[in-house]
């Protein structure tokens, strides 16, 4: 250590006075809740900003994926995929809602390293309002990471050609993002807090992410695949955010009661669609209540 | 006025493992008060259970009077924590790192600001304050984690072993800044595993060994308890077992002499306990002289905390550390960390 510390200037160093009484001390819960929200947030985005490797590997593996799979697949016939679409034009739905899905499954990370090197201890003994501040500066960097990284998959597919969905459907896009997004991410951060390490969490994802993106519509229509398959590709929430954005990529005229899938039990409409992302997200971030709770009480 | 900290008869294990089994005591307001004990004591474990990291079995914790388990918020507003394993953000500055912490504790912003800029003075580290956190050398991780602890200007400040580590320059440093701090009003309770350190700063001091506090009091008080002063000897600088046991049973049969032992992990040096006599010396050098035993070293000093240790445990504070460091496991204490 270099320096000393100088004693010799007279400070400021004595307990507050306030804290010395043992009164509870006035406070603003909500006004606290989103003082410490931001804070948590902001650190967040300094990381980003001074650690970008996330933001642009998130961006360029669903790139690799659009020019690698489009060429593999540049000689099928037109209309194979339905539609009457080039194969390119109809994996740019997948790989949008495939980079917020990759981003969003891997939320847990930076905080599964906190817990491991104690900084989450740090935050515990503060005292926060509300403990969900650490869960919700989470959801919100992943959210406009994910925003970011699908405004980009969402240009570059547009210079490849596959043209550009209306305001409107832009809405709704970053509304399906949302949706998966906040679900995912609850389940990131449930193993996140179940996992022991991040070994552990990391071996999670690296399970779950190919699979999930296989067994959904992002790579090859439902009337492509076995029927095993069909079923559980519409048992897949992936799908449901996949299938409306691929709706809007290819028809000028859409509405709630659009038919945008064929499951093997019915059709599913674009409202449908919503109405499943949204029973998802919910069900995920119920489902990691009592662990938060337990964790974090 | 209430105690800035009351521990009554706290016990937590994990799983089926005690790590304190019924430890209390008090610390008054503006006193350092030190934990002394081996690693694997139960140090951390109670600090861990004042701090809301870790939920008792039993037992009560008061922080000027506000209970830790019924109203852990308003606990947590009158407590700086300073953990062992400094835990910084590598990729903040040290500034930026105050500033997350002044959201933290809910300090307005100007405030925070003048606070922090206070702070990077008295603990000399402005002209660090806008570098990485992950450039710093361990000295400076140590004073930017007390910055932190102190923003908020707390009534009870906590440092789990807030040298281990540090060079001796660094830890001087951390101990005058700590007597700095008492001086203005602050509690301060620190746990550590070094003797001298709990002799140089602490006002009060309770050894802790097996999740139990085997004695309380001012380091004077425990020393003075422990009665006639420690004379170490050595006849020769290896002395043989034989050589040294003969002067022992010598020794024992005189009358200054209350205890007499071999201590063989210093090269079979005597340790002797004696009746506090400016005599004494003299005569046990007379004796030996007279046997024929010759002298390589001798040495009386008042009793140690080690002494104190010893005699409370039957083993010296480092045997306690070698033993417990065999014992220790480190998965399941990193596992108790996490939360």
């Amino acid at each position: 250590m270099s320096g000393t510390i100088d004693t010799s200037t007279s400070v400021n160093l004595q307990p507050n006075d306030r804290l010395r009484s043992r009164e509870p001390l006035e406070s603003d819960g909500f006004a606290d809740f989103i003082q410490e929200t931001l804070a948590l947030t902001k650190r967040l985005f300094i990381q980003l900003q001074r650690r970008p490797s996330t933001l642009i590997a998130g961006i360029v593996q669903p790139l690799m994926w659009l020019v690698l799979f489009g060429a593999l697949f540049q000689n099928a016939p037109k209309g194979m995929m339905g539609n009457d679409l080039s194969y390119g034009q109809f994996l740019g739905a997948g790989l949008i809602v495939f980079t917020a899905f990759v981003g969003a499954l891997n939320a847990g990370l930076p905080v599964m390293f906190d817990r491991e090197f104690g900084f989450l201890n740090r935050l515990l003994v503060a005292p926060l309002a509300s403990r969900y501040s650490i869960v919700a500066a989470s959801a919100i960097y992943i959210v406009a990471l994910s925003f970011v990284q699908t405004a980009a998959i969402i240009g570059i597919n547009a210079l490849m050609g596959a043209g550009l969905p209306s305001i409107a459907g832009l809405g709704i896009i970053a509304l399906i993002i949302l949706l998966l997004v906040l679900g995912v991410t609850a389940l990131s951060l449930g193993f996140t807090f179940a996992l022991p390490g991040h070994i552990e969490l990391i071996a999670v994802i690296f399970v779950i992410n190919l699979p999930l993106l296989f067994a959904s519509t992002a790579l090859a229509p439902l009337t492509f695949m076995p029927q095993w398959l069909q079923m559980v590709a519409s048992l897949n929430p992936l799908t449901y955010a996949i299938e409306p954005i691929r709706y809007l990529y290819n028809h000028q005229q859409w509405d709630l009661s659009s038919i945008v899938l064929q499951a093997p039990w019915g059709s599913v409409s674009f409202g449908t669609s919503l109405l499943i992302l949204v029973g998802f997200a919910a069900f995920t971030l119920t489902a990691i209540q009592p662990l938060l709770k337990r964790r974090l009480a | 006025m209430a105690a800035a900290v009351s521990i009554q008869n706290l016990c937590k294990s994990y799983g089926t493992v005690p790590a304190v089994k019924d430890v209390s005591f008090q610390v008054e307001r503006g006193e350092i008060f030190g934990l002394l004990g081996p690693n694997g004591a139960g140090k951390t474990t109670t600090i861990r259970c004042l701090c809301t990291l870790a939920k008792p079995d039993s037992g009560t914790i008061e922080i000027s009077g506000v209970s830790v388990l019924e109203q852990p918020r308003e606990a947590r507003k009158r407590l700086g924590y300073v953990a062992q394993e400094v835990a910084l953000d590598k990729i903040l500055t040290g500034r930026e790192l105050l500033e997350l912490q002044a959201a933290l504790y809910h300090i307005p912003k100007a405030e925070a600001r003048q606070r922090i800029e206070v702070l990077l003075e008295v603990l000399d580290l402005q002209s660090y304050a806008d570098k990485k956190t992950g450039t710093y050398s361990g000295g400076l991780k140590r004073r930017i984690d007390l910055a932190a602890g102190l923003l908020h200007q707390p009534e009870v400040l906590v440092l789990d072993e807030p040298t281990v580590g540090l060079d001796i320059e660094s830890r001087i440093v951390v101990w005058d800044f700590l007597r700095q701090l008492r001086a203005s009003g602050t509690t301060i309770l620190i746990t550590s595993h070094y003797l001298e350190e709990v002799d140089a700063l602490a006002d009060r001091v309770g050894i802790i060994d097996r999740g139990l506090l085997i004695a309380e009091g001012t380091p004077a008080e425990l020393k003075n308890k422990l009665g006639g002063d420690r004379i170490t000897l050595r006849i020769r600088e290896f002395t043989p077992l034989s050589e040294a046991e003969t002067a022992q049973k010598m020794l024992s049969e005189l009358p200054c002499v209350q205890e007499a032992i071999v201590n063989a992990t210093s090269a079979n040096s005597l340790n002797l306990v004696v009746t506090p006599d400016r005599d004494v010396l003299m005569t046990i050098q007379q004796s030996l002289q007279t046997a024929g035993i010759p002298i390589f070293g001798i040495s009386q000093s008042r009793p140690s905390l080690d002494d104190v240790y010893l005699a409370a445990t039957g083993k010296t504070l480092l045997d306690a550390e070698l033993s417990a460091a065999g014992s220790r496991d480190l998965k399941a204490e990193k596992k108790q960390s996490m939360r």
